[in-house]
């Protein structure tokens, strides 16, 4: 066991590090002449969570799916680990973790059947699972704590309980860039904090995690850049510099919902300084003059 | 007793009826490793369409005098092209399309069978003659059986991945795309190959039934394949066999048997069947896990 244990080591160490995602002047026009996303660039390094943030419609699935190779970019390119998108699919440098509401949860599979799905790119063309794919998947179980569930159809499972298992093919499928499409939507704080706690684990280790949210308020809790969409990229780059109210008020115009609290209307005393919440539909974000924290559920 | 046991053994005597046996299992083992995919798209309607689509490029084949997988082939793809046309040029909604340009060509079909009843058999298109079957058929029946499953063994997991999640699928470098294709070239032509066991009308049973039967007795899609091979080839073996004694209408006792194996199992599946749902209800505390 221990010399397989090495084995899947050395394995996962030829992986090449340094994760990185360059989006340069990237333009997406469908075949019915819309144009979703207009000349957008960023840039993202290795051991990085970053949150794309947008209304509906402001082009957050079309970034993704044209950094999955799902529409081909009518001008500019998208670039992962330095090379063409399909190559690095070939490669198995993409994970993907689903939108729920995407995912067909009658299908009948078991855990185990999803999270080995992830080691599909690393077999021959038969899929036939070696002892080292059967050993990733259970450490990928392992470390999400799906273990006591591998035996259960997928729709069986709650939403953080789903969440965690295509969390756990993620994890299987050795990805150095990770792309979670709404992830914390129907799910309970606690697995919220244990799905974050991952993420840091992996940011750790030089992974890059590009994460659509809605969720606000946790944004500067967890992600260390921002990509800002509306139809292009509005601003891009640390959290500190971009998660601004400003930028937000741009990106959503009159979206948001937007509460000035201050003066005796929030406490009794004679502090001038004012409170603004901004939300839209989960978790506020509360701006404290010029520092941002956190604000708790609801409003 | 002997003489009834020498009765029951008549069928495997006759060359016919074991050609008719044998083609009608592959047939029947084919289709169903098919209906474990189509069934659970949403997609199972699409059998019945092409089923009945093809009907006008069989009776052509036959009147002609060409190999009818030809004509079936040609004819499947103008349904296909009609029903895009159609569709780009309409707001009309594609359950309509469908039904439009499947009942067409279907009709035209039956036109042509008319036209010339003596190359053509309405019955053997509409309801298949499997007990009669011509040798050159079999051969055609035999290639497209023999050859979609082989292709089938080779993509099974490939196509779970696509149909179940296709964001993955591409993720991990498939070509979502041509698997998607291929399925539905090979649907094409399983559809054609049941065409001469059950005819045009009972297809859509055979691109169906099988799976919807797995589906209630196991939640492994591996196993939901192997369940679902098993019954259509031993429905459609027993089928035939069972035929001789009728006299015909092989495609109708293939059926008949499909159904009454997913009657038993739509009440009797160990979880997902109405006597494991009434236990449930009367247990409800060990029943939520």
């Amino acid at each position: 066991m221990n010399a397989l244990i090495e084995a899947t080591r050395i394995a996962s160490e030829r992986v090449p590090n340094g994760a990185s995602i360059s989006v340069r002047n990237l333009s997406v026009t469908y075949g019915n002449g819309f144009t979703a996303v207009h000349d957008a660039s960023f840039e993202l390094d290795p051991g990085s969570i970053c949150a794309l943030v947008g209304v509906n419609g402001s082009g957050k699935s079309t970034i993704f799916k044209a950094i999955m190779g799902f529409v081909r970019p009518s001008a500019g390119e998208v670039r992962l680990c330095g090379m063409p998108v399909d190559e690095a699919l070939k490669k198995n440098i993409v994970a993907y973790v689903p939108q729920s509401e995407d995912v067909d949860w009658n299908f009948p599979v078991l855990v185990e059947t999803v999270v080995m799905m992830g080691r599909y790119g690393h077999m021959n063309f038969l899929r036939m699972p070696s002892r080292a794919d059967r050993y990733k998947v259970d450490e990928a179980l392992e470390r999400v704590g799906m273990s006591a569930y591998r035996d259960r159809q997928i729709g069986e499972l709650s939403g953080g309980q789903k969440k965690r298992v295509f969390l756990a093919r993620s994890l299987a499928q050795e990805g150095r860039i990770i792309l979670l499409d709404e992830p914390f939507t129907g799910i309970d704080v606690k697995t919220e904090t244990a799905i974050i706690g991952l993420l840091r684990e992996l940011r750790a280790s030089g992974h890059l995690m590009l994460v659509s949210t809605h969720n606000l308020g946790s944004v500067p809790d967890f992600c260390d850049r921002v990509v800002l969409l509306n139809r292009t990229v509005l601003a891009a780059g640390p959290t500190a510099g971009v998660f601004t109210q400003a930028n937000l008020e741009r990106a959503f115009g009159g979206v948001l919902r937007n509460f000035q609290l201050g003066g005796r209307a929030l406490h009794d005393d004679d502090d001038t300084r004012h409170v603004t919440v901004l939300t839209d539909d989960e978790r506020p974000l509360v701006f404290y003059g010029d520092k941002t924290r956190k604000g708790s559920d609801g409003t | 007793m002997t003489e009834m046991l020498a009765e029951l053994l008549v069928p495997f005597s006759y060359n016919y009826m074991m050609k008719a046996m044998w083609v009608s299992a592959l047939v029947g083992g084919v289709c169903a490793f098919l209906s474990a995919y189509l069934m659970l798209k949403g997609w199972s309607l699409m059998g019945d369409a092409l089923g009945h689509s093809i009907v006008p490029g069989v009776a052509a084949a036959y009147i002609l005098g060409a190999p009818f997988a030809i004509g079936a082939f040609l004819a499947g793809i103008l349904a296909s092209l009609g029903m895009n046309f159609v569709k780009q040029q309409t707001r009309l909604r594609e359950d309509a399309v469908i039904g439009l340009v499947f009942t067409s060509l279907f009709a035209l079909g039956l036109l042509m069978a008319s036209l010339w009843p003596t190359s053509v058999s309405i019955q053997t298109i509409v309801l298949g003659n499997i007990l009669a079957i011509a040798d050159e058929d079999v051969v055609q029946v035999a290639i497209i059986a023999g050859i979609s499953l082989v292709i089938m063994v080779f993509i099974w997991k490939d196509l779970m991945v696509t149909f179940f999640d296709e964001s993955h699928a591409r993720s991990i470098g498939l070509n979502t795309t041509l698997l998607k294709v291929i399925f539905f070239t090979l649907l094409s032509a399983c559809t054609v190959a049941a065409l001469q066991t059950v005819g045009a009308c009972l297809v859509i049973a055979m691109v169906v039934t099988p799976g919807a039967t797995a589906y209630l007795l196991t939640d492994r899609f591996g196993r939901l394949i192997v369940i679902s091979v098993a019954l259509g080839v031993s429905t459609s073996f027993v089928g035939a066999y069972i035929s001789y004694f009728l006299d015909g209408a092989t495609g109708g006792v293939i059926v008949v048997l499909q159904t009454l194996l997913f009657l038993v199992a739509f009440y009797l599946a160990p979880k997902h069947g109405l006597l494991a749902a009434r236990r449930r209800r009367l247990a409800p505390t060990e029943a939520i896990t």
